[in-house]
């Protein structure tokens, strides 16, 4: 520990679980004044589960919290504020239509006289924004400044307003462009200076790597260790992020290596410069008939945004997409549809099923869809569908009209595959299609992958776990900040793949 | 598997009519014992009349507009506007079988329209088929505003619920027209042994029926409805199905218009359909559709329309001042939407294992 500095916080044994899932185990964080401190995991990892302990906004099932030696148990945000433990979020909550000096000391201006005294509020703004090198009219409404500097209008307001001994900043970087994070980065060090302790959440590695002093990992809920930032190389973080368990690896290797025998010329779809400003830079990609294609990257590296411009769910801006040799004119998912691409979406509660209609209503939802309102699908013809998926997938329930909102989450993906598999696709995008589900679903899924590849499907595999990509796919494609960087077919390293995720290595 | 025949379809759908069913029960049994006769049905040349007659045929125009306001509020949306359109429908109506107040010169001897009961301007399928246009139009301007304008649907039709008593005035010069011509008349005061409106509600409600439930429409209305996002995803056009709800709604809402301004022989901007948006938005309720959107039952939503005009018919009946009526439907509404509430349910099955234990 360096001179002068004291563990500020100390979290020790903290568990958290919600109904299915055990958000936190036995996870233990040390924050030191002086210091910037990284929280890094993969989505699910329970950062913001941790942070919400912290913060009063969940309570732990169990674990102490000791925050400059005493033992504390905020049960609001409002309490671990008063405390000194302030937090800055992602988007910005402040009130926009209001000054900058407002927004400030709202709710703690000076008084005088029984009234609020103007000239003390802007001038008091002022200076604490002035600390912070930001030299802004105070007057002037919140929402007439870029987002970087009502970032920074939130951060002073945390450390004023909680004289915070802890400022959690969690993802504050996400919406700022290079310049306006090197001007947080400035900030931050000048907190540092005067000893609040920083958590620091992000999914940008370059920026762990600049600004923190000590990194903690967090996998699954569980904690896998806090290390000097100095003293651990990049590579070994991700591997740490998205950790290794080498299981079952033959039989799916050997099934690959047989289904790899099956790619065919033919292309499917094809990608010329295809891009969107703001979500995924310009890039080439061709996909074969009967080929299985991973997106490998870490979370937020435009894996996601590759597929939505596939899929047209977001319309690209520029570049050329041709499906089946046609040139695509119409970026709709219902044209997708209709031309023969398909996409699982990314979050299944959200943008996956309809949760109060059956199985059934579900699996028959896209392929009506591409009929349009008045080809209908008779209900018998209904029942035919979801009885044929429902024993082909092995879709567990006792009938299908089952509302989808009682499935488990396996069995749920199994019905948006369904539902796609009925549209007898020629290219199917699944992002991230085993996420939140067990084990033996998860296998049968990315069997199924296989077997779809087999049958001449053209199949893009999207998984934050790289075991998983690797295992199923012939071909993989990495990005990294939002941009394609690389594509390895065959055989490649697990070493090579996370090399290229992380981009230059320490 | 027929639907029919799988017994889990069934068992949902019959639950779905459960509650309003049994609300309009119990309003039928309070009759039965505190207003003597009410349920004497007379035969008049072959026509019946009576109580629950009158209740069926007073509840006409609610019935149909909540027909199609089952539509728009299964897609998460509402419709204030219904009353308004159907004053609009009415002022189109009665002006295009006496266009006089316009200045339209006509060669015909003027007191023909207020003399002769057989003579109109326009012909009557004419008359028709404009209004349902117009008021199909004000439905479909609804639905643009909320699915391209991207406008809230309280806001953007609470615009037309304000504007369109204004437009219906405007139609007819602020003037009510009187209508004498008969065959109109026969619309919302024919008789064939049950009241002719009754048939209306029954033929428009057999096109919503077919639209929902022999066309994808109703699927997609309900997915919509549940999870906007999802049902993008699965490629259906949002945006249509709610142009679609609206137009359907503003349809309903002209039929109602014809019924109830041919039932009181007048076009009146003013009062025609003044408040019933209120009472078609509860009928839903009371059906059991979410206001949030999703899950919907046509025949459901009619019992709430009926139980609506039940609880004013009987309240009359009992003799309660016409100015108390608001007080008592809304005290029977809030009962039959606690039916509906969880939380309550959930204390009634604490309180009764309690009293068994």
């Amino acid at each position: 520990m360096a001179d002068g500095q004291t563990d500020v916080l100390v979290m020790k044994g903290i568990a958290k679980g919600f109904p299915g899932v055990q958000a936190l185990e036995g996870v233990d964080f040390t924050l030191r004044s002086h210091e910037i401190h990284a929280l890094v995991g993969e989505n699910g990892a329970g950062k913001s589960t941790l942070m919400k302990v912290l913060t009063g906004v969940e309570r732990p099932d169990a674990g102490t919290i000791a925050l400059a030696g005493r033992t504390v148990a905020p049960r609001s945000t409002q309490q671990a504020q008063a405390l000194g433990i302030s937090t800055v979020y992602q988007e910005v909550n402040l009130c926009p239509n209001l000054t900058v000096a407002e927004n400030v000391l709202l709710g703690h201006e000076p008084h005088r006289r029984g009234k609020i005294d103007w000239r003390a509020v802007h001038a008091r703004a002022r200076e604490l924004l002035l600390r912070l090198n930001v030299d802004v009219d105070v007057t002037l409404p919140l929402d007439t400044y870029p987002v970087a500097i009502q970032q920074m209008v939130a951060i002073v307001r945390a450390l004023e307003i909680g004289s915070a001994k802890v400022l959690i900043l969690d993802e504050p970087t996400s919406s700022l462009d290079a310049a306006e994070t090197a001007q947080l980065f400035q900030a931050m060090r000048t907190i540092r200076a005067q000893g609040t302790g920083i958590v620091f959440i992000t999914h940008f590695l370059d920026q762990v790597y600049e600004i923190s002093d000590r990194i903690t990992v967090l996998r699954n809920g569980a904690l896998v260790g806090t290390y000097e930032t100095r003293a651990l190389p990049r590579l070994e973080l991700v591997a740490k992020m998205i950790g290794r368990s080498l299981t079952e690896l033959d039989e799916m290797a050997k099934t690959k290596l047989e289904t790899a025998r099956g790619i065919k010329p033919e292309t499917t779809v094809s990608a010329r410069a295809l891009g969107k400003s703001g979500a995924i830079a310009p890039f080439d990609l061709e996909l074969h008939a009967g080929e299985v294609v991973g997106l490998a990257g870490l979370l937020g590296s435009g894996r996601t945004e590759l597929a939505s411009v596939l899929f047209g769910s977001e319309a690209p801006d520029q570049g050329t997409l041709a499906v089946g040799g046609a040139p695509v004119e119409d970026h709709s998912p219902l044209a997708s549809i209709q031309r023969g691409v398909a996409l699982c979406p990314e979050d299944r509660k959200s943008q996956g099923i309809v949760d109060e209609l059956t199985i059934r209503e579900n699996i028959a939802l896209a392929l009506q869809a591409s009929r349009g309102w008045f080809r209908y699908l008779t209900v018998e013809q209904q029942y035919e569908l979801a009885e044929k998926y429902i024993e082909l997938l092995n879709i567990v329930t006792p009938s299908p009209d089952q509302l989808v909102k009682n499935l488990s989450g396996g069995n749920q993906q199994k019905v948006i595959l369904a539902r796609w598999l009925a549209t007898h696709p020629r290219l199917l995008i699944l992002d991230e299609p085993t996420r939140g589900i067990d084990i033996g679903a998860k296998a049968e899924i990315q069997k199924l992958v296989l077997s779809l590849a087999e049958e001449g499907m053209s199949c893009m595999f999207i998984s934050s776990e790289l075991e998983e990509v690797m295992r199923t796919s012939h071909r993989i494609v990495v990005l990294r900040d939002r941009e394609k960087v690389s594509e390895f077919s065959g055989e490649v390293q697990e070493q090579e793949l996370m090399q290229a995720m992380a981009g230059s290595a320490r | 598997m027929s639907p029919a025949g799988n017994p889990r379809h069934r068992k949902l759908t019959e639950s779905r009519l459960l509650f309003p069913v049994l609300a309009l029960a119990l309003i039928l049994v309070f009759d039965f014992f505190y207003v003597p006769g009410f349920f004497t049905i007379t035969n008049r040349d072959g026509n019946l009349y009576g109580n629950l007659i009158d209740i069926l045929r007073n509840g006409s125009a609610v019935m149909l507009l909540a027909i199609g306001m089952t539509f728009v509020i299964a897609t998460g949306g509402v419709d204030l506007s219904v009353g308004a359109v159907m004053a609009i429908a009415a002022s189109v109506a009665a002006v295009m079988m006496n266009p006089v107040i316009l200045g339209t010169s006509i060669g015909t001897d003027i007191e023909k329209f207020v003399t002769d009961p057989s003579f109109t301007y326009s012909p009557l399928w004419e008359v028709i088929l404009v209004t349902l246009a117009v008021s199909t139009l004000c439905g479909l301007w609804n639905g643009l505003l909320i699915a391209y304008g991207r406008i809230q649907a309280i806001m953007a039709t609470l615009i037309l619920m304000i504007a369109g008593r204004g437009i219906a005035q405007l139609i007819t010069n602020g003037v009510r027209i009187q209508i004498f011509y008969e065959p109109f008349a026969y619309i919302g005061n024919g008789w064939l042994v049950l009241p002719f409106s009754l048939y209306i509600v029954a033929a428009v409600f057999a096109l919503a029926w077919v639209l929902t439930r022999r066309t994808a429409i109703g699927l997609f209305i309900e997915s919509v409805g549940i999870n906007a996002t999802s049902s993008y995803f699965s490629g259906i056009n949002e945006k249509r199905i709610k142009v679609l709800a609206y137009a359907f709604s503003g349809f309903c809402a002209g039929v109602a218009g014809l019924v109830a301004s041919s039932n009181i022989r007048t076009s009146d901007a003013n009062n025609l359909g003044w408040g019933y948006e209120l009472d078609a938005i509860l009928a839903v309720a009371i059906g059991g559709t979410l206001t949030t959107g999703g899950r919907f039952s046509l025949a459901a939503s009619l019992v709430g329309a009926l139980v609506m005009q039940a609880t004013t018919t009987s309240i009359l009946a009992i003799g309660v001042p016409a100015f108390a009526v608001q007080a008592i439907k809304g005290f029977v509404v809030v009962l039959v939407l606690l039916l509906y509430s969880e939380q309550l349910r959930a204390l009634l099955r604490k309180l009764t294992s309690q009293w068994g234990a």
